[in-house]
């Protein structure tokens, strides 16, 4: 067990104890986050102390003096600025201290934000080299990862921003969005574990954000857009609450019924649970006993997951499989928060002309709000600005009854005469 | 920045590539897995159409990490996950891999690491939060602490599978909320219009920006001692911090008045019911750092609340839609008061527009 723990943490018992006589710390006293310490939970302070104790960086000890400061006082005490590099003009998140004076070691604490593999993937090699590149010019904090989906590599001075990035782009990395333009996206695990995964979404994010690449180091839009790929309906990376533009798999025809399976389920079980945790849970009612066998009507399916989820053996998703398009996602600020809507119920997603496809339409509905959407409006507060038959007309699309959970419920709209 | 010596060429390749990082098995299996299982808790078995079997051990990570615990968690996956492993959206760590008899091993190494086995099924995972006091330019807490926090009081529920359905909880520092719709949500709430720095606001504040990000209209130009600043109608303010955002000169957070809300019953999934927002049903906490006792307290209500009530599947906004409101705070014993009154756009949809009453 120790040994694999691997020569940083034999480094960092060491310093423990060494550091039994406390003027031969690195750090400074922090007794208000060694609270932090306690308790089961793997604790970020405890990490943080272990890297400064090792590589006595003085920027970490300056952050820990100034996030211990912050604690007293419960205000913070970062503003921002522009740092970038070369040809970009986003990724990186530029901090200042405001209270330098008092913390002068905590000047710049500088964010570089990295696109991870779709999926958030990892080998060794990939990860040892981030680490090895990271230790070398910043901090050696790493967030894995943050809510937009960006590896964030936290604590970097202006001076080694371009270096660094320069050694992380040879090791096939590249910077995330930041600001109003494409933002890094995220995906589930999706095919490559996943059973209800209906697209390839791993694919499909590395074609899509490889085409915006422009748009995400330079951004130039009304505000932020972010993408995010689910492969079915249980939405793992919340895509239709935290996304722009949720594309969530989906499939045209019935759900796949092992018949055999689902007898199995029930003879472990009992009917009760198929009853009260199946048929009883279908928000519309698909699901019926026809003689003791399970009948589910595929006209009256939404789609929506649930028996799959409770009989995974026994169902899974129907085999015309593709994407259905949310748009308008975003959280809080100003308008409240937005549930996307749907705008496109299906699309096939399976050959490189489908996703150019999709990628044309995104383009087309990306151009829209960008002629018509108002300065820090993201587009599902255009859409709900100018009306959803205003958007559709723009953008080329046919009215479907599937944008609605019902038709209006007022007559208050000029029919044509 | 640039170098004289600069000799790098900027690729812009977006994403990092994906093949290289999946296990053989994923990519033999890649799109033809039949189903899973859940043999114990952190622990998933993928079964593909061919026979082939993937283990998946999963644990949970404090999110802020450091070079050294990443470089541990690839000695664990040079180890016992022939060198691939990934991470979930709920900041937890997996290893895949085919060999079963690894699977106890490295449960045991990933405990003794420090890092929680569970996460899985019916669990209360890991917490997806925002960067607070460690790194944010404008937040009013330190999400991370507040995190830690939380999962210390529901350790045992992480590496659990005892509750009815599962549960996600996000954590913000603003009310932007970028810790997003879960379960239950702990969130900022200032309570205070902002303060105003005349001398600083013309140096660093485009005004009509500043005007213009208010939703409620409540910022207007004016005059102090000679320079243009901005003032707010006190009144109309809804303290929603987004002038903050444009404007470091209306300091919104403050010590005392920036408080903490919970929330509860928002849902991102499709599974029975549509994705949902949150609803408040507790406010005004202190923002009382480093272990914030008040914000853990009010989750535990809620969550044993949950725990015994709810039945298989219902999710905690499921659960509350099949009990009602009024026994949610009965039972949670959480107190309704006339602020969790929905009084911003669209609020008449909150309102009970029948005569279903619940006595």
């Amino acid at each position: 067990m120790e040994s694999a723990k691997g020569a940083a943490s034999e480094e960092v018992n060491q310093s423990k104890s060494v550091g039994e006589s406390l003027d031969e710390q690195f750090l400074n006293p922090t007794p208000m986050l060694d609270e932090l310490e306690k308790g089961p939970w793997p604790s970020f302070i405890s990490g943080f102390k272990e890297l400064a104790e090792r590589t006595e960086k003085p920027m970490l000890r300056g952050v820990m003096d100034q996030l211990e400061y912050s604690y007293n006082t419960r205000m913070g005490y970062w503003k921002g600025g522009l740092v970038t590099v070369d040809g970009y003009g986003a990724g990186v998140i530029t901090r200042y201290s405001m209270i330098k004076e008092k913390f002068p070691e905590a000047a710049e604490f500088h964010t570089m934000r990295i696109q991870p593999a779709p999926g958030l993937h990892y080998n060794t090699k990939m990860m040892r080299e981030l680490c090895d590149i990271w230790e070398k010019y910043g901090s050696g904090l790493i967030a894995l990862h943050g809510q937009t989906g960006d590896i964030m590599l936290q604590g970097i001075e202006e001076k080694n921003v371009q270096q660094c990035f320069d050694e992380l782009n040879q090791a096939g990395w590249d910077l995330g969005g930041a600001g109003a333009g494409m933002r890094t996206a995220v995906s589930c695990i999706g095919p490559g574990r996943c059973e209800n995964a209906c697209y390839d979404n791993l694919k499909v994010h590395l074609k899509v954000l490889k085409h915006f690449v422009g748009a995400l180091h330079r951004p130039e839009w009304n505000y932020k857009i972010k993408l995010k790929f689910s492969g079915c309906p249980n939405d793992c990376t919340n895509s239709i609450m935290r996304s722009d533009l949720a594309v969530v798999g989906t499939w045209k025809d019935s759900i796949q019924v092992e018949e055999d399976e689902v007898k199995a389920w029930v003879e472990e079980r009992g009917l009760d649970a198929l009853v009260n945790q199946v048929i009883n849970l279908c928000p519309t009612r698909a699901i019926s006993l026809n003689n003791g066998e399970m009948l589910i009507e595929s006209r009256d399916c939404v789609r929506c997951m649930h028996c799959l989820n409770a009989m995974p053996k026994a169902l899974s998703p129907g085999k015309e499989r593709g994407i259905s398009l949310l748009m308008g996602g975003k959280n809080t600020l100003k308008v409240g928060v937005n549930m996307g809507s749907l705008i496109v119920p299906f699309m096939k997603m399976e050959s490189d002309e489908d996703i150019d496809a999709f990628i044309e339409l995104i383009e087309g509905v990306i151009d829209w709000w960008d002629d018509n959407g108002l300065d820090h409006e993201r587009i599902g507060e255009t859409i709900e600005r100018v009306g959803l038959k205003l958007f559709l007309e723009g953008i080329g699309l046919q009215a479907d009854i599937n944008m609605v959970s019902r038709p209006r419920d007022n007559p208050y709209f000029k029919a044509k005469y | 920045m640039s170098t004289p010596e600069k000799k790098w060429k900027t690729v812009e390749s977006g994403p990092h590539t994906y093949e290289d990082a999946l296990h053989p098995v994923v990519l033999k299996n890649y799109g033809k897995w039949k189903y899973h299982e859940i043999p114990k808790p952190g622990v998933l078995k993928h079964v593909a159409e061919n026979g082939d079997v993937i283990y998946t051990v999963r644990a949970g990570t404090p999110r802020q990490d450091t070079v050294d615990m990443i470089r541990r968690v690839c000695d664990v996956a040079d180890k016992y996950s022939d060198g691939y492993f990934r991470f979930t959206v709920r900041n937890n760590v997996e290893f895949l891999t085919p060999n079963e008899e690894n699977v106890e091993l490295m449960i045991r190494e990933l405990e003794a690491m420090g890092l929680p086995v569970g996460g899985t099924g019916m669990c209360i995972s890991s917490v997806s939060h925002t960067q607070g006091w460690l790194h944010c330019d404008i937040p009013a807490t330190d999400a991370s602490g507040v995190v830690k926090s939380i999962m210390d009081t529901v350790y045992n529920d992480f590496r659990g599978m005892q509750m009815p359905n599962k549960v996600r909880l996000s954590t913000s520092c603003c009310s932007i909320n970028c810790g997003g719709q879960a379960d239950i949500a702990v969130v900022v709430k200032h309570t205070r219009p902002p303060r105003i720095n005349h001398d600083l606001l013309p140096l660093v504040c485009e005004l009509p920006k500043a005007v213009a990000r208010c939703p409620v209209a409540a910022i207007r130009p004016t005059v102090v001692n000679g320079k243009r600043s901005l003032m707010v109608d006190e009144a109309k303010c809804m303290c929603c911090g987004a002038c903050f955002g444009a404007c470091p000169a209306m300091e919104i957070n403050h010590p005392e008045h920036s408080k903490f809300a919970i929330w509860v019953g928002g849902k991102n999934s499709n599974a029975r019911s549509k994705p949902s927002t949150m609803s408040i049903v507790a406010h005004n906490l202190p923002n009382n750092p480093p272990r914030w006792p008040e914000v853990t307290e009010v989750i535990g209500k809620i969550l044993y609340a949950y725990k015994e009530g709810g039945q298989p599947w219902e999710r905690i906004g499921e659960w509350i839609n099949r009990i009602g409101w009024k026994r949610f705070f009965q039972e949670t014993s959480l107190t309704f008061d006339e602020d969790m009154i929905d009084s911003y756009r669209h609020a008449r949809t909150t309102f009970n527009q029948s005569a279903h009453v619940r006595f």
